[in-house]
């Protein structure tokens, strides 16, 4: 959440105010992304970008439910973990841009940015490598009793993988104050979850590692949030981890570029047809009145955030050459 | 005590600890068993163990289960969580009891601690030292015996120490714990029980440093861990050749001490490298590579090279014993040079 972001409302019922910052979250996460495929495709820059487009909500309802200083590791596809976080756009875009004044010097790219500062502790390009490490952030924060959480996002695919199940398991033995947040967006790459997942859900897995599943909605803000708020108070509690699931969808294919022909048009067209900004503009104006200019001027300044970005990233110096042996280690080796 | 006191390599790793932890709160030690019969405390049965190898006896009763941390057998989830305590504040000591079992979590080591600082851009340190057990001679074959060393030494952003004695574990191992980088601290497995003199007060050997563990003039023999005393034994059965070797104990893997490997071959002219290690792609044939490519002008023959063969360590404890290079292959390797 950006810095004015409210705190996370004490009662069942978000504020207006809390739900149009949920809000703002998911239009600037999109704005973002949308932008980003567009210089993929122009060559703007190196590299694939795996897109968030479509599972915003995830990102800015669990990341609404922290606080500042709570940590949160991420995947291949994190730009929306980074912005729900707080993470400025445009040191992001220069980092996509491989520049001097990216989150990492430009040193990262796409797949690792992580912002410290921001409690964000990086994207990764290795599915799964994310949860132990947020088990060791909430093992700091148990430790030295600073009342922190940490979140581990991660996909459907990951829950397949060795360290999910070694951080379940380790999270609950030690009662570390760790969220898990699986983002099921129905593929790892290109095979659909129902091939390679044995269990119905991912949530099916938490009995086994005897901790509280939780099964959200990821393309209902609201949804999300709520069961993120339950899944956090229980953690920072001292009561132990929660596996929260969000069902959600990824608009793109697994990065710009695939054409996704591993899924139906009628599969595509009925996810977007729940789509979680839409349906999130529509409860606002609905149930709080909040008029369609205001969710159009919203728009229409993350488009000028974009702007901002891009044209900062553009005119940002690339790194010295100098830069590929700095580094390496803390300090200067022989 | 007196300033001769000697203590074992094993007590030395403890007393690393130990120090280190009175010192400052952020460091913690987990692994498997590294008090053994976690959670029993009520029935007085934990640190039944205090580590596989018992470097870590009393750290559990001192420090306490807060600080001192049993993990479940899994390698992936605790390293990974080191890594996150790591770039979080505290200090971890995170043991992986045998070397070989890298195989089942190097993701954490090899694509996060090592790199979770160079891609940040330097906006994170990962103060993580992984201390783990390498070599053959204890009758536990191929899977429990390997060095594995020069693997880690050659990923970017990871150093990695090799102590042959006492003194120098307990000082690297405060280096390693001090050090705001991820560290890999191989402990041979032959060398707990060595003893010698160790000062009872803190202090660093420091990282990337090898010594010169006996001058000579004729011939340099290069080591690491265990080696460097096959290297001594050596030395000390060329002199009835009338040859005078020099043995450089590396310590340090990564950084290494190039200066010093160069210095010595500069002044003796030969030089035989020593390695526990598979020859393939290994230490020795880096060191070698390093030698011939800025001393050659120096040398009066070829670098020789010592190590295990390329094969997997057998059981049969006869094939064991004539696996790792031994005091007369050294002095054979020696000899060819004269």
């Amino acid at each position: 959440m950006p810095d004015t972001a409210p705190p996370p409302d004490s009662h069942a019922t978000p504020s207006r105010d809390t739900l149009l910052a949920l809000h703002a979250t998911m239009v600037l996460i999109r704005a973002f992304e949308q932008r980003v495929a567009t210089l993929v495709l122009k060559g703007a820059f190196s590299g694939v970008g795996h897109l968030y487009v479509g599972e915003e909500a995830v990102a800015a309802g669990v990341c609404g439910a922290l606080r500042d200083d709570d940590y949160v590791t991420s995947t291949h596809r994190g730009h929306g973990h980074c912005l729900a976080k707080g993470v400025d756009p445009s040191e992001m875009m220069a980092e996509l841009f491989g520049r001097a004044t990216g989150t990492c010097k430009g040193k990262g790219g796409s797949m690792h940015i992580a912002d410290f500062r921001r409690g964000m502790l990086g994207a990764n390009g290795i599915v799964g490598a994310g949860l132990p490490i947020a088990c060791g952030a909430a093992l700091t924060a148990k430790l030295t009793g600073s009342g922190r959480v940490a979140v581990a996002f991660f996909g459907d695919g990951a829950s397949n993988i060795g360290a999910f199940h070694e951080s379940l398991n380790l999270a609950a033995v030690w009662k570390l104050p760790v969220i898990f947040v699986c983002e099921n967006n129905r593929y790892g790459e290109a095979t659909p979850v129902e091939y390679a997942l044995s269990a119905e859900h991912v949530v099916d897995r938490a009995p086994g590692y005897r901790m509280p599943g939780l099964m959200a909605d990821g393309q209902d803000v609201l949804d999300v949030f709520a069961k993120a708020r339950e899944a956090v108070a229980h953690a920072r509690s001292g009561e132990g981890p929660v596996l929260l699931e969000c069902e959600t969808y990824r608009y793109f294919g697994h990065f710009v570029g695939d054409p996704a022909r591993y899924r139906s048009a009628d599969e595509v067209e009925w996810f977007r047809s729940r789509d979680c900004i839409l349906r999130s503009a529509e409860y606002l104006q609905q149930q709080h009145g909040v008029a369609t200019k205001q969710l159009d001027e919203m728009a229409a300044d993350a488009e000028r955030r974009m702007d901002e970005a891009v044209a900062f990233a553009e005119g940002s110096p690339l790194p010295e050459l100098s830069e590929i042996m700095a580094g390496v280690c803390s300090e200067v080796l022989r | 005590m007196t300033a001769e006191r000697i203590i074992s390599f094993r007590e030395a790793i403890a007393e690393a600890l130990r120090l280190e932890m009175r010192r400052d709160p952020a460091v913690i030690l987990l692994g498997e068993d590294v008090a053994g019969g976690a959670g029993r405390d009520a029935e007085g049965l934990s640190e039944a163990w205090g580590g596989a190898f018992a470097e870590y006896k009393g750290l559990y009763t001192e420090f306490g289960a807060g600080r001192v941390l049993d993990t479940p057998i899994s390698e992936m989830g605790y390293l990974g969580a080191a890594v996150g305590a790591a770039i979080t504040g505290l200090r971890p000591v995170a043991e992986l009891m045998f070397v070989d079992f890298i195989g089942v979590c190097l993701d954490p080591i090899m694509n996060q601690a090592a790199f979770a600082h160079y891609m940040s851009g330097g906006r994170v340190n990962v103060p993580l030292t992984m201390l783990t057990h390498v070599g053959a001679g204890v009758g536990m074959a191929a899977q429990h015996s390997k060095m594995l060393y020069s693997f880690f030494a050659h990923i970017p952003g990871l150093k990695v120490v090799a102590p042959s004695s006492a003194y120098h574990a307990k000082g690297l191992l405060t280096a390693a714990i001090r050090d705001n980088d991820p560290v890999v601290f191989c402990v041979h497995k032959l060398l707990l029980g060595q003893s010698e003199h160790v000062p009872e007060e803190p202090y660093e050997f420091p990282i990337g440093h090898a010594r010169i563990a006996r001058p000579g003039a004729d011939v340099t023999l290069i080591g690491a861990a265990l080696t460097t005393s096959v290297c001594l034994q050596a030395a000390k059965a060329l002199e009835a050749d009338g040859i005078d070797a020099e043995v450089v104990d590396l310590l340090s893997l990564a950084p290494l001490d190039e200066e010093t490997i160069l210095a010595s071959v500069r002044r003796t002219g030969r030089a035989v490298v020593v390695d526990e290690g598979f020859p393939r792609c290994g230490l020795a044939a880096d060191v070698a590579a390093l030698i011939a490519g800025q001393a050659f002008d120096d040398l009066d023959g070829p670098v020789k090279m010592v190590t295990s063969p390329h094969a997997p360590v057998p059981f049969s404890r006869p094939l064991e014993l004539a696996f790792p290079p031994n005091a007369d292959r050294v002095r054979a390797a020696a000899m060819e040079l004269f």
